[in-house]
């Protein structure tokens, strides 16, 4: 079997054609040929797209038969008695004059823009349009040359490109609401008045569409006393924020049965080490404080579960770390170490807890991170300070790190109001 | 950052002239007024500017509260004005910046000496007996051709080519490049440009006032030309034999002729 090039029958046949001799090459040649030789004119009218000219003002003074049968109209109805706009939707109208017409004048051609032509029978057909300006030899613009291609199967497709893409919009709307709202309720609303103490508290979300693990609290224990605990759970989303959950009503529960610092902290990871199920162990640091008052000032017991150590800015310009080096973090062991600390904060004394995303933040574009050094610079220059200033010092930081900023970072300040001025 | 910087603004002509502000409607940046300028400039001293969200306007200084109504733009017209100690000003308005031009004129009349409203529509949605030419269906549709084409704009580019004004070259890639516009903020603009309502403020309107029409233009037709002309005293009304809506482009002979005719004016 002989396969030859070109059309005709026999091409791919073993049917064997016609009279079954060998083809002549010559006669082949001859059709293709002929195929060839199209008239420039039939190569016009029955383009597989619409050809249209148009004078300057837009006026039609040309416009071939593929064109003419998509619009469903004759010939007569069109040229010289329509312009280009006319063709169009209204709204496809504006955009044409406000848009297409402009561009086109200033640039002298203007591609591919998405329009829809009406048809004689009012049906809409999307086309994709081409003009280009036809200038003289002087290079006066004489008239618009215009290509017109069906773009039914094109458009359908953008559209749901596009429809796609304005879900995507909404649902990641929709996800940083619910995430902003979750992480709302996990963070006390407003930090109670505590007599004699002021408090600041400041939390900053790495992401907007994430539920962040860093959590806070203060509230009332008996006798004139009161708890407060600031920690960090293990992982992001949905998993961190049903944690953090558990780990908040823990922790208050626990410490309104005893508020002892160890062992408050016990009872959470005792909780913690029973809630492994599905083999993710539960896991987080905590620094949990009691605050007790004294006739000159508050005497504050804390232990920490492998959480970075509290801060104080002492009133003689001092800041010093209140060091729990030792304590593990909670929901790892069944029998967790923890350390204590315990200081007398008297009037004009701040103290600072904070979670690991501020010191682990990024200062540069480069690795350094901003470490318990660089707070302590901080504390440093500001103390002594009240507790809204130092978390307006810390917010000042983390806008400066901007992205630098990693994870989520929580900041609980209290201060020792001074003493009454007719005191002194 | 600076008026210069945030609206893109660019001053020529003698400096002894008198001052004509060129402000270009939806759709485009001051790019619109190139073929009027150079006759412009021979007399005036021309500023052109781009509207925030619009050319080579500062990007971050858009919000879409203040710039989704055109009181957003005309405290800006006001705010060039007033960084730039502008006196006397001849304010020319292209298509939706006419009716911007009112309100600024309205609420500080003794900054502007002429207002000249070239194809202005206070109105593009019929209302009762009021013809302004569309309807709200209209109007969905032109955002419809808004989303699917971005005309030049690549969400990609964007900030390479925004980034670096002084580097056109980079936005040549992509085509139809002179009237880049972000399409969210276009979206916000023509929403503010075809949906509002500034019949009421034609009449409040106490600086001398050209109104200029086509005598072939589908966003703003004759009757709206005659309308806008009737609502403000004393004002006058040239037809341009002009079609479209920019006779600046298709007309700018005609078009700087009657800016310099109704400017040069005692």
């Amino acid at each position: 079997m002989i396969m030859r090039g070109g059309w005709g029958p026999g091409a791919d046949g073993d049917t064997g054609a016609g009279g079954g001799g060998e083809p002549d090459p010559r006669a082949d040649r001859v059709a293709f040929s002929e195929l060839l030789e199209d008239s420039a004119e039939d190569l016009y009218e029955h383009a597989p797209c619409g050809y249209l000219s148009t004078l300057l003002d837009g006026q039609i003074v040309k416009i071939n038969q593929t064109l003419l049968e998509w619009l469903g109209r004759f010939r007569e109805d069109v040229v010289g008695k329509r312009r280009f706009a006319d063709l169009l939707t209204v709204g496809g109208r504006l955009y044409h004059e406000t848009h297409f017409a402009p561009l086109l004048r200033m640039q002298g051609e203007i591609g591919g823009i998405a329009l829809e032509l009406v048809t004689a029978t009012g049906g809409r057909l999307p086309v994709l349009v081409t003009s280009k300006i036809k200038t003289g030899v002087d290079g006066q613009p004489l008239l618009i040359r215009t290509t017109v291609f069906d773009a039914s199967d094109r458009r359908a497709y953008e559209r749901e490109l596009l429809r796609a893409r304005q879900e995507a919009d909404t649902e990641r709307q929709r996800v940083q609401h619910l995430a902003t709202t979750l992480q709302r309720t996990l963070l006390p609303p407003v930090l109670p008045q505590v007599p004699g103490l002021q408090v600041a508290a400041h939390y900053h979300h790495a992401s907007l569409d994430e539920v962040g693990g860093d959590f806070y609290d203060l509230f009332p224990l008996p006798d004139n006393r009161w708890g407060m605990f600031l920690g960090d759970v293990c992982g992001k989303g949905a998993p961190a924020a049903s944690l953090t959950s558990l780990t908040r009503y823990t922790l208050r529960a626990a410490a309104t049965y005893d508020p002892d610092p160890v062992t408050v902290l016990r009872t959470l990871n005792t909780v913690l080490n029973q809630e492994t199920t599905g083999g993710t162990p539960r896991l987080c640091t905590v620094i949990f404080a009691t605050l007790t008052p004294r006739p000159e000032g508050w005497a504050v017991v804390l232990a920490s579960g492998g959480h970075p150590p509290a801060l104080l800015l002492a009133a003689n310009g001092i800041a010093s770390f209140l060091h729990t080096d030792g304590g593990q973090l909670l929901g790892a062991l069944p029998d967790a170490r923890f350390v204590t600390a315990a200081v007398r904060l008297g009037p004009g004394d701040c103290l600072l807890l904070y979670t690991d995303g501020l010191t682990e933040a990024r200062v540069g574009a480069g690795p350094e991170r901003y470490e318990e050094e660089g707070l302590h610079g901080l504390a440093a220059a500001l103390a002594p300070t009240t507790a809204p200033e130092l978390i307006g010092a810390v917010q000042q930081v983390l806008a400066r790190f901007g992205d630098g900023v990693q994870d989520d970072v929580a900041v609980l300040a209290l201060e020792v109001a001074p003493r009454a001025s007719t005191a002194r | 950052m600076d008026v210069w910087a945030r609206h893109n603004v660019t001053v020529v002509g003698p400096e002894s002239g008198p001052l004509v502000m060129l402000a270009h409607g939806f759709g485009c940046d001051q790019n619109l007024w190139r073929l009027v300028v150079p006759a412009l400039a021979r007399r005036f001293r021309v500023l052109l500017f781009d509207h925030v969200g619009a050319g080579g306007s500062d990007l971050s200084a858009w919000s879409p509260d203040k710039y989704s109504t055109l009181a957003g733009y005309a405290q800006d017209v006001l705010g060039i004005c007033r960084e730039l100690d502008l006196r006397e000003v001849a304010f020319v308005g292209h298509s939706v910046s006419a009716m911007i031009g009112v309100l600024a004129a309205v609420e500080e009349p003794q900054r502007f000496a002429k207002l000249i409203l070239l194809t202005p529509s206070p109105r593009y949605i019929d209302e009762g007996d009021y013809r302004g030419g569309f309807s709200r269906a209209d109007i969905e549709e032109l955002l419809e051709s808004l989303e699917s084409n971005y005309l030049g704009w690549s969400h990609a580019m964007a900030p390479v080519i925004m980034g670096n004004p002084e580097r056109p070259e980079l936005g040549q890639e992509l085509t139809n490049s002179f009237c880049r516009t972000d399409p969210a903020m276009a979206r916000v603009f023509a929403r503010a440009t075809f949906l509002s309502d500034n019949r009421a403020d034609l009449a409040k309107v106490s600086v001398p006032t050209l109104v200029i029409e086509c005598s072939q233009d589908v966003i703003a037709p004759r009757e709206v030309g005659a309308f806008v002309h009737q609502q403000i005293t004393g004002s006058q009304l040239v037809t341009l034999d002009a079609t479209g809506h920019c006779p600046q482009l298709s007309a700018p002979e005609a078009t700087a002729e009657a800016i310099t005719a109704f400017v040069s004016r005692a």
